[in-house]
């Protein structure tokens, strides 16, 4: 089964995310800050990262960059799912190497699962 | 007639409350006045230099003159430094508003998405019509605040679209798949008439798929049951052209000269079609020229309307 650590500080999206891709048959494990959603991915090293970027105690763009900067984590794809929608912020998140930046409020639950599967699929 | 509109202009003390402002920071009010010394000042020179032929009161006069004047030039530069400030902070209040608004909007769709994928079989028919109806005003709350959140990237000069090299066809086949189900229950059907192997347009394909959305969208809307769009696509000089034809409800003459106007709604669609925030076409409109392109339309009353616009090739 396929692992996926969702970092997102706000409880509901959590449940209803969480529970949505355990339906599709993914294992996830949620983090409520950077600081945790950090230690647990280089802990657990998930096939995929889902981080938000407003978080509390790290920001996801910090996570993103010390995950890319460790060896043991930095080939884990990461989604950035977020409500920040400027140019620039997409283009820190891609520089940095985020794989894809989805805009929460305009994207289905399925299509993001097919944005995972995708991902997870050419990583492999 | 056109005395009314300028004693309408010269309503001062409600033009300025509109704006929260006094009078004594309200321009409008403090260019009456500079108007009134300007000719009292003309006059009484006039009357001095007749009566009594003395460049030094004269000289008084001006310098007097120009001292109230250039205090009211001040108030004046306070005013419409206030009306700007006003300005830029109801644009923050939108941006920063729409944000928030945003994130429980996203975990009612979610949790709809999970209702909808999870228990579509436990649902009873009028549960899951009912799921339907908060889905669908769920999605109008997000396009709404989108629009608004676009706006206020307008007025910031942020829309921060970067160009891209795109297929306009294949973003256009792909705006007309998601257009399917809607034009289906309003009756409508869509063409598209697209010339072969069109060179690649430049700007960014977020706006351009907004534009699309926003044109085809109007298109089905407000054409009646039964009718068709038309999209086509050519190319013409050194420009890709795309042109989206209805039979609708047209817009009638003496609205065409505002239609692309930040929430103006034409009266004759108000009639039956009451959702939309008349910001559309103005979002529209600046995202061709963010990309250098024209925009533009023809249109006839309970005939139809053809919208079209150019994108400069890369």
């Amino acid at each position: 089964m396929k692992t996926i650590i969702f970092i997102e500080d706000e409880p509901t999206l959590q449940k209803t995310v969480g529970r949505f891709l355990e339906n599709e048959g993914y294992e996830v494990k949620s983090a409520i800050d950077g600081e945790t959603g950090l230690a647990m991915v280089k802990k657990i090293k998930p096939d995929l990262v889902l981080l938000d970027l407003i978080l509390p105690k790290k920001d996801g763009f910090e996570v993103l960059k010390e995950l890319k900067a460790d060896e043991t984590t930095k080939d884990i794809p990461v989604i950035i799912l977020t409500n920040l929608e400027k140019t620039a912020d997409i283009e820190k998140t891609l520089s940095l190497g985020a794989t894809t930046y989805l805009v929460k409020a305009n994207y289905e639950l399925e299509e993001i699962v097919k944005k995972i599967k995708e991902t997870i699929n050419k990583n492999e | 007639m056109p005395i009314k509109k300028i004693f309408k202009e010269l309503n001062f003390v409600e033009q300025c409350k509109k704006n929260s402002l006094t009078l004594w920071e309200c321009p409008s009010f403090l260019f009456l006045i500079i108007s009134f010394i300007t000719i009292l000042a003309i006059l009484s020179t006039y009357i001095i230099t007749v009566k009594y032929t003395q460049p030094e009161i004269v000289a008084l006069i001006v310098i007097g003159v120009t001292a109230i004047l250039f205090i009211i030039n001040y108030l004046i530069v306070q005013g419409s430094e206030k009306l700007a400030q006003i300005n830029q902070m109801k644009t923050e209040f939108v941006n920063i508003a729409s944000h928030q608004l945003r994130a429980p909007l996203t975990g009612i769709k979610w949790a709809i998405n999970l209702m909808d994928s999870n228990q579509a079989e436990k649902l009873t028919k009028e549960q899951s019509e009912r799921l339907q109806i908060i889905k669908e005003n769920n999605q109008r709350m997000i396009n709404l605040v989108n629009d608004l959140l676009n706006l206020s990237r307008i007025e910031q000069g942020k829309l921060g679209l970067t160009p891209e090299k795109i297929s306009l066809d294949k973003i256009t086949r792909k705006i007309i798949k998601e257009h399917s189900l809607i034009a289906k229950a309003n009756n409508t059907e869509l063409f598209l008439d697209s010339e072969p192997n069109l060179p690649l347009i430049s700007i960014n394909s977020q706006g351009m798929e907004l534009v699309l959305n926003n044109m085809i969208d109007n298109a089905i809307r407000y054409t009646k049951k039964s009718g068709t769009v038309k999209i086509k696509l050519s190319k013409k000089n050194s420009s890709v052209r795309c042109e989206i034809e209805d039979n609708g409800v047209g817009i009638p003459k003496g609205d065409q000269n505002k239609i692309f106007q930040k929430f103006f709604r034409s009266q004759n669609i108000m009639k039956y079609q009451t959702e939309g925030t008349g910001l559309g076409l103005f979002i529209a409109k600046a995202v061709i020229k963010n990309a250098k392109g024209q925009i533009g339309f023809f249109s006839k009353e309970n005939k139809g309307t053809i919208f079209w616009f150019e994108i400069p090739i890369k």
